[in-house]
């Protein structure tokens, strides 16, 4: 790890405004991914301004949602009861990731800015554009077997790891964000970028912004949901596909339909128009497989990875019919109904 | 036993100005220390405090042999940075023990041998100290699934499930 400074503001303001006296510096909050990435070299900050002494940590009601805090941890959020109630989906989703250690650690803002990365962003005896921007990409035609399917372009192939982030853009979450100009929200489709030709950045954050919060909208979905991960083991590895499917039904028939993947691009990945073909059909096979086709219409892999095209449709197939049945995947028996 | 400890033992040899005071409680004994931005809570506790029970097996927050328990909360000290935790209460394997007994969770891990070499132990234990106090588990599936941030390479996984079920029914032969 490189040596650096430290500060620990107290306020939004003082932090945010020592980000941008310093392009060298990082926010840090569980540290549970930049310290990873530091002790690698990847990252070298030159100041860490520890944000965790923000006033960032409260859940508060707004408009019929829900206020998430920057601060608020993975497990403290996975286990609210307010999100236990309400928002299932994403506590679910949140104890599908990482481990009870990390999710104690890890914050609502740090999951979100987690980088999307792969095993050559770790590497730096490796090219990859992401981490030094021209070098070329070592994972197209090289070990890809977790790489994009969808989104992706011939500079990177990386996908978002977060499963947090799935369920809220299945959610259609809004993050709050400070800068040195104010305030402003980010809705959550708009949050992650897809890689394009500059792969270095993984979303549409601002370096001066901080995010303050995330946001729920009032609908919620508790009752037909679920968040089915696919991964080479049972608990703590990152996806080869997850699915969160949420649906309101009215006399059998689909109302509204969420449907978002995660371990398959760049950024949480969702498709309006295979949502829409949802609405109005019968919460049925036939319906959800006409919704998968939709969203891999554009799917591509590249070698190691070839597999995940099927298992993403099957996987979607299976998540909408654990979220019609009201069975929602359980996080501690893997079966899957 | 409230003993406050003041470590003077100086730099690194790099130069670097940056030492910071950081008041720690660590296993019951305020330790008022000074340390480099850099120190992970795990070197701090084994490079310079020598309580050395808190493994380091990977370093990057993968395998749960440094867990210890921050304010009562389990954690990997290998990516936690011990400036950050100014005023904090940690708890590693070494402050289990109260009053020359060990902890109900040692003792079942004694009884249900559930371990070979031993290397993964300390973690298992506090993550499993951690475990209880959330209350969170109650099958022998929801033990494995909030067990799974500690990795044993001996394969003691059914040994540790059961010495963790003993604890959790308050069935431990011992106390
Ligand atoms: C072994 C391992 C396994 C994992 N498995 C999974 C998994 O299965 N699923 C999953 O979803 N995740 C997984 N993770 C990732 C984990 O969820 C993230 O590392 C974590 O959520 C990051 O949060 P943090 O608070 O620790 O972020 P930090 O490391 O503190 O920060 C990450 C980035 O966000 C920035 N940042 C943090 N907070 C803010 C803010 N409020 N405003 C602006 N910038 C900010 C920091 O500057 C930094 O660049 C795993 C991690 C590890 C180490
Ligand atoms: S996929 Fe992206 S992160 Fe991975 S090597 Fe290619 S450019 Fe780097
Ligand atoms: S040493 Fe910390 S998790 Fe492996
Ligand atoms: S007892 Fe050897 S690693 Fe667990």
């Amino acid at each position: 790890m490189n040596r650096f400074s430290y500060v620990r503001p107290d306020a939004v303001a003082a932090a945010v405004r020592e980000r941008a006296s310093d392009p060298g510096a990082r926010f840090i909050a569980g540290g549970t991914n930049l310290l990873d990435l530091m002790k690698y070299d990847v990252e070298a900050p030159s100041r860490l301004i520890d944000i965790t002494r923000l006033p960032l940590r409260d859940i508060q009601e707004i408009d019929g949602g829900l206020r998430i805090g920057a601060l608020v941890p993975n497990s403290d959020l996975a286990y609210d009861p307010r999100i236990e109630e309400r928002y299932p989906l994403l506590a679910s989703a949140i104890l599908a990731g990482a481990s009870p250690q990390l999710r104690n650690m890890a914050t609502t803002g740090g999951n979100l800015l987690q980088r999307t990365r792969c095993v050559y962003f770790y590497d730096t005896a490796t090219p990859c554009n992401k981490r030094t921007p021209g070098s070329g990409c070592s994972a197209i035609g090289g070990i890809n077997r977790q790489h994009a399917i969808l989104g992706a372009s011939e500079h990177c192939i990386a996908t978002n790891p977060s499963d947090m982030g799935v369920a809220l853009a299945a959610l259609r979450a809004n993050v709050r964000v400070a800068g040195p100009d104010g305030e402003r929200t980010i809705p959550f489709s708009e949050f992650h970028r897809l890689p394009g030709d500059e792969p270095q950045r993984d979303n549409n954050l601002a370096a001066d912004e901080l995010i303050l919060s995330v946001d729920l909208p009032a609908e919620h979905f508790a009752a037909n949901y679920t968040y089915l991960k696919l991964r080479e083991r049972l608990s703590y590895a990152f996806a080869l596909v997850s699915v969160a499917a949420a649906l309101r039904l009215e006399d059998g028939k689909i109302a509204e339909a969420r449907l978002a993947l995660g371990g398959v691009a760049h950024k949480p990945w969702r498709d309006e128009e295979a949502e829409e073909l949802l609405r109005g059909q019968p919460a049925e096979r036939a319906s959800f497989e006409q919704a998968a086709l939709r969203i891999l219409s554009g799917a591509r892999g590249f070698g190691e990875n070839d597999f995940k095209i099927e298992l993403a449709r099957r996987a979607i197939v299976r998540a909408l019919e654990q979220a019609a049945a009201g069975t929602p995947q359980s996080q501690s028996d893997k079966r899957v109904q | 036993m409230q003993a406050t400890e003041t470590d003077t033992r100086s730099g690194n040899g790099t130069g670097e100005p940056s030492r910071i005071p950081v008041v720690l409680t660590i296993n019951g004994t305020e330790r008022r220390l000074e340390v480099e931005p850099w120190t992970t809570l795990l070197d701090l506790l084994r490079e310079r405090l020598d309580l050395t029970g808190s493994k380091k097996g990977c370093d990057h927050g993968q395998c749960g042999a440094c867990t210890v328990l921050v304010d009562d909360r389990r954690v990997n000290a290998c990516l936690t940075l011990a400036v950050m935790l100014d005023g904090a209460s940690v708890t590693t394997v070494e402050g289990l023990a109260q009053d020359g007994q060990l902890h109900p969770v040692q003792d079942a891990f004694v009884e249900h041998d559930a371990f070979q070499c031993g290397y993964c132990t300390p973690g298992q234990i506090c993550s499993a100290v951690g475990l209880l106090k959330e209350g969170r588990a109650q099958s022998d599936d929801e033990i494995r699934e909030l067990m799974s941030g500690n990795l044993c390479r001996c394969g003691a996984y059914v040994n540790i499930v059961a010495a963790v079920r003993q604890v959790m029914d308050g069935t431990g032969a011992g106390r």
